[in-house]
Order: C-alpha cells, then structure tokens, then sequence
C-alpha cells in the first residue's frame, strides 16, 4: 500500500515514528484478540532459539576468554589477581554480555525477520493474508515480537553462563583455580542488584528486535530490492535500541541501586 | 454438504437475480501525481460474471484492490452488498471480506507453508473450523478441482509458475466465497489448462451462483466466462457489452482485443 509521495526529510521522518507508534498499539492490541497463534509462537521461539544458540554460545565464550586475558596484567600489576573471577563475573553480568548478545541477535534475528516479511510484503502474502480475512498482525507479528522478547533473555543467561565458563579455561591458563572455587567467587561477587536489572534489559533488548524486524518488515516498499533495504535497515535500527535502552537502563538502575 | 459450523451464510436465501452486489461510482485513484482510476463505474450483479479488458498498466489490478479495501479510493463511491467500503470498521471490513474471494496475480502462496497448509489456513483461521476430516475433504476437493492433488505436500518454491497460480486458485475459491475477484486466473497457463480453469470458473458460478471480477487478457478465458465484458483503458471502462457486441465494435482499442477472433 505504499504510496510514493514526496517529502521532506523531517517530515518523512516524524510520520516514521508516528506509524511506529501506531504499530506498537497494533501490536498490543492484537495480543489480546482471541485465539492466540501458540503453535506458530513455540515454532518461532524454537527458530529463534536454535537459529542464534551456536552464534551466541561462541562469541559468548570468546568474550569470556579475552575478558580474562585482558584483565590480567593490569590486575596482576595491582596486585589483585584474586579479583579477576570477580571483575569478569560484574563486567559480564551487568554489561557485556546482555548487549554483545543483544547486537549479535539484533545481526541475527532481526534482519531474518525483517527480511521474512519483507519479501512476504513484495510477493503481496501480507495482502493476501489479510484480503482471506485472516489477521496477518495476530498471525505473523505478534509471535514474532513475543517470540525474541522471550528467547532473547533466554539466550543471554545461556550466553552468560557460557561467557564465564570461558573465563574459567582462560584463568587456568595461567593460574590454576579449581571450578568450585570460581564458581563461588563468580556467584559470590553477584548480588540481585547486579543479576535482576541485567536481565530485564534483555527483555527489552528482545522486543525490540522483534518489534524493529517486523516494522521493517512490514512497512518495507513493493520491490525486490526492499527486501534488502528491510534486513538491513533492522539491524541498524534494531542495534541503535539496544544502545538506547543501555543508556535509559543504566540510568535507571543507578538512581534505584547503587547510591 | 455439512457446513453447519461454517459461518458463510447459505447463499440462496437471496436469490434475486438483479441484486446489485458489487456498486462502483465514479471512482478516482492516483499515486502521487500520477492519476490511475479516473472514472470508474460499475455494477456487478449476484450471480453475474464480467470480464475486464485492458492493456497492461491501465489500472485493472488497482480498481479490485480497492473493492477488497486494501488500498482507498480518492473520490467517489464502492459499495459491496450495499455497504460503503471505505466507511467500513476493521470488523465489517473483515466480516465483508471473508465473503470476497481474491486471487492475486502472483498467486501469493505463503511460502513458508506447503500448499496443504497454504489452503488450510483460511478454514482454520479465518471460518474457524473444528473437523479434521471436514477440513481435509476439503483441501482435497479444491485441489482436485485445480488439478494439483499430486502436489498437496509440496513446498511454493517446488511448484512451477502455472501450479503456483492454480494453487492460488484452490485456496481461493476453498471459502466458497459469494464474489470472486480473479486476477488474470490463466496467465502463463498452457492453453488446455487454461481452458480447465476457465470452464472452472464456469462452474463455480453456476454451482455457487457467485459473482465474479474476472481480470484477463486472454479471449478464450473472456469467451468462456464472460457475461458481460467492460474494456477499460487509462482509467476508464470505455466500452461494455457481451462477447458478441463487443466482437462487432469499431472502437480501435476494442478491436485489438478481438482481432485474433474469427
Ligand atoms: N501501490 C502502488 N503505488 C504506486 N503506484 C502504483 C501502485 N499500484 C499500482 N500502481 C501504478 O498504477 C498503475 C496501474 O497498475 P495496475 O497494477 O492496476 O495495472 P494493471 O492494469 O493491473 O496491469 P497488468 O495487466 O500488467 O497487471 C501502474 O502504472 C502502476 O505503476
Ligand atoms: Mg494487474
């Protein structure tokens, strides 16, 4: 249904937001219109899940490793070796590893959903899904949205346990540290306060990279080439959130948590 | 035909033969500045099939998107079973298009889901029904009718051109819907498929007494099914009549569409 019209930037920008908006309200609204799609939510949670696991669990385990090998010198120099399980443990928990993840979902899952229904859109799906009087929002959008909202922070608890499994072997490359000791220098620098804030970030993270893959998506142009611009233009949208929702999240938690 | 717990009334309870169900007034339709529909005028009548003829590009695809309300006309009125389309809610808007059949010139197969699946959706999510076995019958049924029960599990991407519109087709006209709006059902069809179908359409019209929109450039698919044929050129229907009148007209453009026709 695109209709070109010419504007000036700004201008196409604000009616950008704008139909953001309205498709977030869609989006809410169409949760709670009968007869929610279960079989399709659990097929793309599974997608989602299996799609991203491999990537997430390597980059995660690398991070883990190079964090270790980084920290070292300077902490060693300190005289502080000891505190390395700890300073990876908060370092990763807090910040690392919820948004390495979130970007390497963002490059993941985004562009494919973007993508999926950008091409549904070209090769006129959408329109004909909703012509059948079937709701193509019920169907396609909100499983997807629900979908990466409930993986995503799945993934990064997996990615983080995986993420300081990898500072473990990396630790005892030069040290030598039995995993039960680290394991309870790991669990005991965390508290609450460090854990809860880093995971309700990712349940953010999560929505908006379903929620920018589907506006994308949906609102891309008829054209092949549209289906490119969908993907790409998720990614980058998609990664420019999870940047934003950092900031406004560390924001928050410091004023509620560390005075 | 047990369809109790299908929500499509029985058709025949209105049976009035010059029922207007379709009713388009001067509607107008640009992109940008660009003018596509420039007057457009027409009345569908229950039971009544008319063919549209036009060249490429002349609007024919555009004025049945906005029957079906996915795209909205600037001006003018269209009125389906005497209701304003544009003045629709989401409801109406859904409850009148689970009455309209559509198929697109593509064909617009999900093509995530197997042509099984494909025509199942609309019997599950959209006539909700219950009965695996009813369900299945019909799939069959309507493949069978297509000449595609052989390619029943087979993926979009695995089907040729001319399967993929037949299937298109098959989960069209699987609703039983009281309109259909056939966009170029035959094109890239062989000419004894094409035939199939069109006598296929035929046959739905006469077993369904449904009225149709029929989009085509092909004059044996027009001979065929045609009750009426409108010609439309830059925007306007320019000439409307059966096959026979049409086939006598002087006007060039009307012409050239007969011209092959002894
Ligand atoms: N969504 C749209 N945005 C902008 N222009 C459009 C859109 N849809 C159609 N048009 C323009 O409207 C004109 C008519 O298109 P339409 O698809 O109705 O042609 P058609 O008569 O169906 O031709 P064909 O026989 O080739 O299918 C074309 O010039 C097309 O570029
Ligand atoms: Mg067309």
């Amino acid at each position: 249904m695109a209709e070109e019209v010419i504007m000036p930037g700004w201008k196409r920008w604000l009616e950008d937001i704008g139909d953001q908006v309205g498709f977030f309200f869609k989006f809410l609204k169409n949760i709670f219109v009968g007869g929610f799609e279960w079989s399709e939510f659990v097929r793309q949670c599974y997608e989602i899940g299996y799609r991203s696991m491999m990537l997430v669990g390597i980059t995660s385990f690398i991070m883990g490793i190079v964090l270790i090998l980084q920290l070292r010198p300077t902490l060693v120099s300190f005289g502080a070796a000891s505190m390395l399980p700890r300073t990876l443990s908060v370092s990763f928990i807090r910040e690392i590893g919820p948004v390495v993840i979130a970007l390497i979902c963002a490059g993941k899952i985004a562009s494919s959903i973007g993508a999926e229904l950008g091409s549904m859109k070209v090769t006129e799906q959408l329109d004909a899904m909703e012509v059948s009087g079937a709701n193509p929002l019920q169907y396609l959008v909100v499983t997807r949205i629900l979908a990466t909202t409930f993986m995503v922070p799945l993934l990064s608890v997996i990615g983080d346990a995986i993420g300081l499994f990898g500072g473990f072997l990396a630790l005892n490359i030069r040290d030598s540290i039995s995993f039960s000791l680290y394991f309870t220098k790991v669990i005991g620098a965390l508290d609450f306060t460090d854990f809860l804030p880093a995971f309700v970030k990712t349940i953010f993270f999560g929505f908006a990279i379903g929620f920018v893959g589907c506006y994308k998506g949906f609102h891309s142009n008829k054209g092949t080439e549209s289906v490119g611009i969908a993907a790409n233009s998720a990614v980058v949208t998609a990664s420019l959130w999870i940047f934003v929702i950092d900031a406004i999240a560390v924001q928050i938690t410091s004023l509620l948590f560390y005075k | 035909m047990a369809e109790a717990q299908v929500n499509v009334e029985p058709r025949n309870i209105r049976k009035d033969k010059d029922e207007v169900v379709i009713s388009i007034k001067g509607v107008k339709k640009s992109f940008g500045t660009k003018q596509v529909l420039k007057n457009i005028n027409l009345k569908l009548k229950r039971g009544e099939n008319v063919v549209v003829l036009g060249r490429s590009g002349t609007g024919k695809s555009v004025a049945i998107l906005c029957i079906v309300g996915l795209l909205k006309p600037d001006d003018g009125s269209l009125k389906v079973f005497g209701d304003e389309v544009a003045e629709m809610s989401d409801s109406e808007l859904k409850q009148l298009r689970i009455k309209i059949g559509f198929l697109f010139q593509s064909g617009a197969l999900y093509d995530s889901m197997t042509v099984r699946e494909n025509l199942e959706f609309p019997l599950t999510r959209v006539l909700k029904i219950p009965d695996h076995a009813e369900i299945d019958r019909r799939v069959e049924e309507a493949l069978e009718s297509v000449g595609l029960l052989e390619a029943i599990d087979k993926l979009p991407s695995d089907l040729s051109g001319g399967m993929r519109k037949r299937a298109g087709l098959a989960r069209t006209i699987i609703v039983n819907p009281e309109i259909i709006l056939y966009d170029e059902p035959t094109t890239g069809l062989d000419p004894i498929t094409s035939r199939e179908i069109s006598e296929l359409i035929l046959t739905i019209q006469k077993k369904n007494k449904t009225s149709s929109i029929i989009i085509t450039h092909d004059m044996e698919c027009a001979r065929i099914t045609a009750d009426r044929i409108v010609v439309m050129d830059d925007g306007e229907f320019i000439a409307e009549g059966s096959f026979d009148d049409l086939h006598k007209s002087n006007n060039k453009i009307v012409a050239s569409f007969f011209k092959d026709i002894s």
